[in-house]
């Protein structure tokens, strides 16, 4: 087994990369209003989610097969919202 | 027997391995259904704030942004707590376990509280729906209260199973069922405890961090 992975180092790593992220987004309730926030603020969620899920989660040292069920509720997860924003968004009453 | 019970495979496996794999994939398509079971309330989300966002943002500055804030950082922690277990029991440390789960218990139970405290504020200002609701406030600003409240419940309810879990855990501890070499319970509820975590880290900036446009 690899040093990394059985060492506190890199998870207290990524708990210091967790709360800076996190006082990041807070810090843009502070600026000037614009739709531009959002995705920054979701952007800033993704890279937190992808951090907890890679070394939190232990993705980082699993095999490709347990990789692509953790991927597979994403890949799901983007079919719902697309789809159903392909219906929504393009009707001209709604927008 | 019940340290060997730790180790022993049930029937259906041929060798720990193979358990070990099944139980992974298992963990993760809960997951992924669990992905699924939010996603449907996040699509309700997107849905609405395209058609009102106007009334989001002001749906958005009801809610105790600091409160919201300390969560996420009281989440976050617990986390690492939660990884911190993890990482004792895979050396062997069982001591080192039960405190690394009494801390992440310990923290989601605050969680779950400041979250009480925050309903409580709602509740106080009537801004819970259906319940002498502020009849000055939008029908639109109250779909996005709804959507707050369902959101924030429905984790919060995944909040306390994940308690719940670690109790579990603690009791299996005490009767020294985990060792260097038999630990899955950890792993398997610490995935779920982060999943949850995850889906609150996308709640933070989608409910507490609306701009105004």
């Amino acid at each position: 087994m690899r040093v990394s992975e059985s060492s506190v180092g890199p998870l207290v790593a990524t708990y210091v990369a967790l709360m800076v992220l996190l006082v990041m987004t807070a810090a843009t309730r502070a600026m000037p209003a614009g739709w531009w926030i959002t995705p920054i603020s979701l952007g800033i969620a993704a890279l937190k989610a992808f951090l907890v899920a890679y070394l939190f989660m232990r993705l980082r040292e699993e095999k490709a097969l347990v990789r692509i069920f953790a991927g597979a509720g994403l890949f799901w997860l983007l079919i719902l919202l697309v789809l159903t924003g392909a219906d929504y968004l393009t009707r001209s009453w709604y927008v | 027997m019940s340290k060997a019970g730790a180790l022993a495979n049930a029937p259906q496996f041929g060798s720990q391995e193979q358990r070990i794999a099944a139980n992974q994939l298992g963990m993760w398509t809960l997951i992924a259904t669990e992905i699924l079971f939010f996603g449907g309330l996040f699509l309700s989300y997107v849905t609405y704030r395209v058609a009102y966002p106007s009334a989001f943002a002001v749906g958005s500055r009801h809610l105790d942004y600091l409160c919201g804030t300390i969560n996420t950082g009281v989440l976050l922690t617990s986390s690492l707590c939660m990884a911190l277990g993890d990482l004792s029991i895979r050396k062997g440390r069982t001591r080192a376990l039960a405190g690394w789960i009494s801390a992440t218990a310990a923290l989601g139970a605050a969680f779950v509280c400041i979250k009480g405290f925050e309903y409580h504020e709602m509740w106080r200002d009537h801004l819970v729906p259906g319940f002498r609701f502020d009849p000055s406030v939008s029908p639109q600003v109250e779909l996005f209260v709804c959507l707050y409240f369902i959101m924030t419940g429905l984790h919060a309810i995944h909040m306390l199973v994940g308690i719940g879990l670690m109790a579990w855990l603690l009791k299996l501890n005490a009767a020294s069922r985990f060792s260097e070499r038999a630990h899955e319970p950890v792993k398997m509820v610490g995935l779920y405890w982060h999943f949850v975590d995850c889906v609150w880290i996308f709640l933070y900036p989608l409910l507490y961090l609306v701009p105004k446009l």
